[in-house]
């Protein structure tokens, strides 16, 4: 009886333990924000800055710049893993649970449309409204969902077309140059070009690249899809071409943007089309074979006269819909823009900064020999498509892209499969 | 001992030990305690475990939001009947006037077929050559020899190495300019054609869990007293009589066992073919997307959708194990007591 009378509480005391543990650790948490919900929205305070990994060490002393001039009003750094796919998704965990803690987010570009378009994002008009006119023109297009601005664009990317000079003095202007060049690569024994072809996200910005190039339009403002055209075709026909005839190597169908820098710097690749962190890669690499060989270049294009599309890139800041200080989130946002901390972020992590004034520094340009060029590549650059389905988008372009430049089926029947695919969403 | 059967054995040292009287039924005041020792354990598992199955299954039956071009805004939801299972297993995807369209390249459900094919070509040959792999090795590990005991430390290497630094490994080996192509002198496109890809990621999995297969049969192994085998050498049966009468049927459990381990994990396998490969391989890009591959993709385009997913797969694996365990006689818990007992 006493053995029996001793188990129960036994169990209920261990019972309610296992309970308390579970209840416990959630409401810990989410406390620090009750407090500040009363006055929602137009109060001041305290915020925290979310962001994927900090490699380049940026983040920290901009904070510890902004908290010592706004002591009232600090800004918390919540660092994020340095996977993008998971970056995404705790952003979206977050969101979903409506979470006040997450105030400022650092969003990818390419995420913009989808977050907006689940009335996450503070739109940044009446109160909220940022002056643009200081930024490159596509970077703000990639800001803006419906016609209305989201998000404030912080850094920048684009594409570079990086090439021997030492074998070819004069870059190529257009796609068709660039394909005669290739009987240079052919006598010296090397490859010709290469991008990023393996199956990922990309091979969306390649493929992208090469049908804005030739004129194609992926979607239109409100999302429906306007592949289907002979622009497109054109466009990843040059690539299939390219790939059959051996211009572009049976290899390159692997590569990311590691294995063809790789490619480039031991010297088997004529045409490398990447991004700028390549150029000082190159330049100090102690195994860079290319040393002081190769420049950088625009994209070629469909003609002498405008060169080649790039795909977008950079990340932007947005306020969340659940902030509890929204004000000075779009403080903070104003001080990310401005001009100190634009170069800062160039200076010391060669990120491409959104602010246009930047690139025609002749101190910066000195300092970063690819600057001018990157200027003209993202002035020219088209952002991916700009739909809150990209996840659903991009898979399309990338499976369908890759069996067209394999041969598997012919560019014509690749983009009207795309076209459907994209069709097919939304319900 | 004049036994030279497995039954005989085991008759003959069931009647050696004692014998514990069964119970029944459970003494009341016991077994009303061990019920309410439990309980706390049951609330978390259905907590942990019976919750999200549940939530899993009634979200598969509710729309994912459409987007309203109009307001720019996601919105509805609502009950999807069981229209996010025939989208995947017929590949027929709803349009926006109600009725249904074969769903065109490019979409998540056209892969729905080749990943159970995948998933399915994966477990077949991954299961068959660890079986013949694991039991060599366990054979050589069972004899008793100078630096038996270092012998079983390293073979567990390749296990012990973390799932995603073993993808990583091998994905650089497989690299087109990587050690495989040098030491084969070939010009495989390892991770992007159709057929490489595949053993790629069946290379780098049997690599990897052999040792896993290898010390599961090596505990069956053990049990087997020295007793038989010198009777059977005795009676002059050869080294392959003596492997086929009396080491394979007696490791059988041991080795069912493992067997279904194995499968129902290579079911489910994600990692390795995600790091390795991507999924990717074969010109229409996705000859090692397993199922676990395509659910975690489907996430990323609607929640409900991969709740659907997510239960076919739990549907599948469920069916494998009740397979194996109803007609291949994988009978986890009386091999162990079996084995606790030392009967055989």
């Amino acid at each position: 009886m006493i053995n029996r009378r001793k188990g129960v509480a036994a169990v209920a005391v261990v019972g309610a333990a296992v309970l308390l543990a579970a209840c416990g650790g959630s409401s810990g948490s989410s406390g620090g924000g009750s407090s500040s919900q009363a006055a929602a929205g137009a109060a001041r305070g305290p915020i925290t800055y979310v962001q994927g990994k900090d490699n380049s060490n940026t983040v920290r002393p901009l904070l510890d710049k902004w908290n010592a001039a706004h002591p009232n009003e600090k800004v918390t750094f919540k660092e994020q893993s340095d996977q993008a796919d998971q970056q995404h998704d705790d952003l979206v965990q977050h969101f979903q649970a409506k979470d006040p803690n997450y105030d400022v987010a650092s969003v990818d570009v390419i995420w913009t449309a989808e977050f907006a378009a689940k009335g996450w994002l503070q739109p940044l008009e009446g109160q909220y409204a940022i002056d643009t006119a200081a930024l490159l023109k596509p970077t703000v297009e990639s800001a803006t969902f419906n016609g209305k601005l989201y998000v404030a664009p912080v850094t920048s990317d684009g594409g570079l077309l990086y090439y021997r000079k030492d074998l070819v003095p004069t870059p190529p202007k257009t796609w068709d140059e660039m394909m005669t060049d290739c009987s240079i690569a052919k006598k010296n024994g090397i490859d010709c070009y290469a991008g990023q072809f393996a199956q990922y996200e990309g091979l969306t910005v390649n493929a992208a690249e090469a049908i804005n190039t030739a004129g194609g339009k992926i979607v239109a403002a409100d999302g429906s899809p306007t592949i289907d055209s002979p622009e497109s075709v054109k466009g990843l026909q040059r690539l299939a071409d390219a790939y059959k005839n051996g211009d572009i190597p049976k290899q390159a169908i692997t590569f990311q943007e590691e294995q063809g820098r790789m490619q480039f710097e031991a010297g088997k690749l004529l045409f490398l089309r990447n991004w700028p962190y390549v150029y000082s890669l190159a330049t100090k690499d102690a195994t860079s074979k290319v040393k002081g060989k190769f420049a950088v270049a625009p994209l070629p294009g469909d003609s002498a006269s405008k060169p080649g599309a790039s795909s977008l890139g950079g990340h932007n800041a947005a306020i969340s819909q659940y902030s509890a200080h929204k004000l000075t989130a779009l403080d903070f946002l104003k001080f990310l823009e401005s001009p100190d901390t634009q170069r800062f972020l160039l200076t010391q992590a060669s990120n491409a900064p959104a602010l246009a004034s930047l690139y025609d520094d002749p101190a910066l340009n000195k300092q970063f020999g690819y600057l001018s060029t990157l200027k003209t590549s993202i002035s020219n650059a088209v952002p991916r498509p700009v739909t809150p389905f990209y996840p659903a988008v991009t898979k399309a372009i990338e499976q369908n892209s890759y069996a067209a430049i394999q041969g598997a089926k012919t560019p014509e029947q690749a983009i009207k499969d795309i076209q459907a695919a994209i069709a097919a969403q939304g319900s | 001992m004049t036994a030279t059967s497995g039954v005989a054995t085991g008759e003959a040292a069931r009647a050696q030990t004692p014998q514990q009287p069964r119970r029944k039924s459970l003494h009341a005041g016991e077994g009303r305690r061990g019920l309410l020792l439990v309980t706390p354990t049951i609330i978390l598992l259905a907590v942990v475990i019976g919750y999200p199955i549940v939530r899993g299954v009634v979200m598969s039956f509710q729309k994912d939001p459409g987007f309203n071009r109009a307001t720019g805004t996601f919105e509805g939801g609502g009950f999807a009947g069981f229209q996010n299972y025939t989208r995947f297993l017929f590949n027929q995807c709803p349009t926006a006037t109600g009725g249904t369209i074969k769903c065109p390249p490019g979409r998540i459900e056209t892969l729905f077929w080749p990943s159970v094919w995948n998933t399915i070509l994966f477990t077949v040959i991954t299961v068959a050559i660890e079986v013949v792999l694991g039991l060599a090795f366990a054979l050589v590990m069972n004899g008793s020899f100078r630096g038996r005991g270092l012998l079983r430390a390293s073979v567990l290497v390749p296990w012990s190495i973390p799932t995603a630094v073993t993808a990583k490994l091998w994905f650089f080996i497989f690299a087109y300019a990587g050690i495989a192509n040098a030491a084969l002198h070939t010009n495989i496109l390892w991770t992007a054609a159709e057929w490489p890809s595949r053993f790629a990621v069946i290379i780098a999995d049997v690599w990897k869990t052999t040792p896993f297969m290898a010390l599961l049969i090596l505990a069956g192994l053990q049990i087997i007293p020295d007793e038989i085998y010198e009777a059977a050498r005795v009676d002059g049966a050869g080294a392959w009589q003596r492997f086929t009468q009396i080491t394979l049927p007696l490791v059988r459990p041991a080795l069912m066992v493992a067997v279904l381990f194995r499968t129902l994990d290579v079911l489910r396998i994600y990692d390795l073919p995600q790091i390795l490969t991507g999924g990717g391989g074969g010109t229409n890009g996705h000859a090692t997307t397993t199922l676990s591959i395509l659910v975690v993709d489907q996430i990323k385009q609607g929640f409900n959708r991969a709740a659907a997913l997510s239960t076919m797969t739990f549907l599948l694996i469920f069916f494998v194990a009740f397979l194996f365990v109803k007609f291949l006689g994988a009978n986890v818990i009386q091999t162990q007591q079996t084995q606790r007992g030392g009967k055989i």
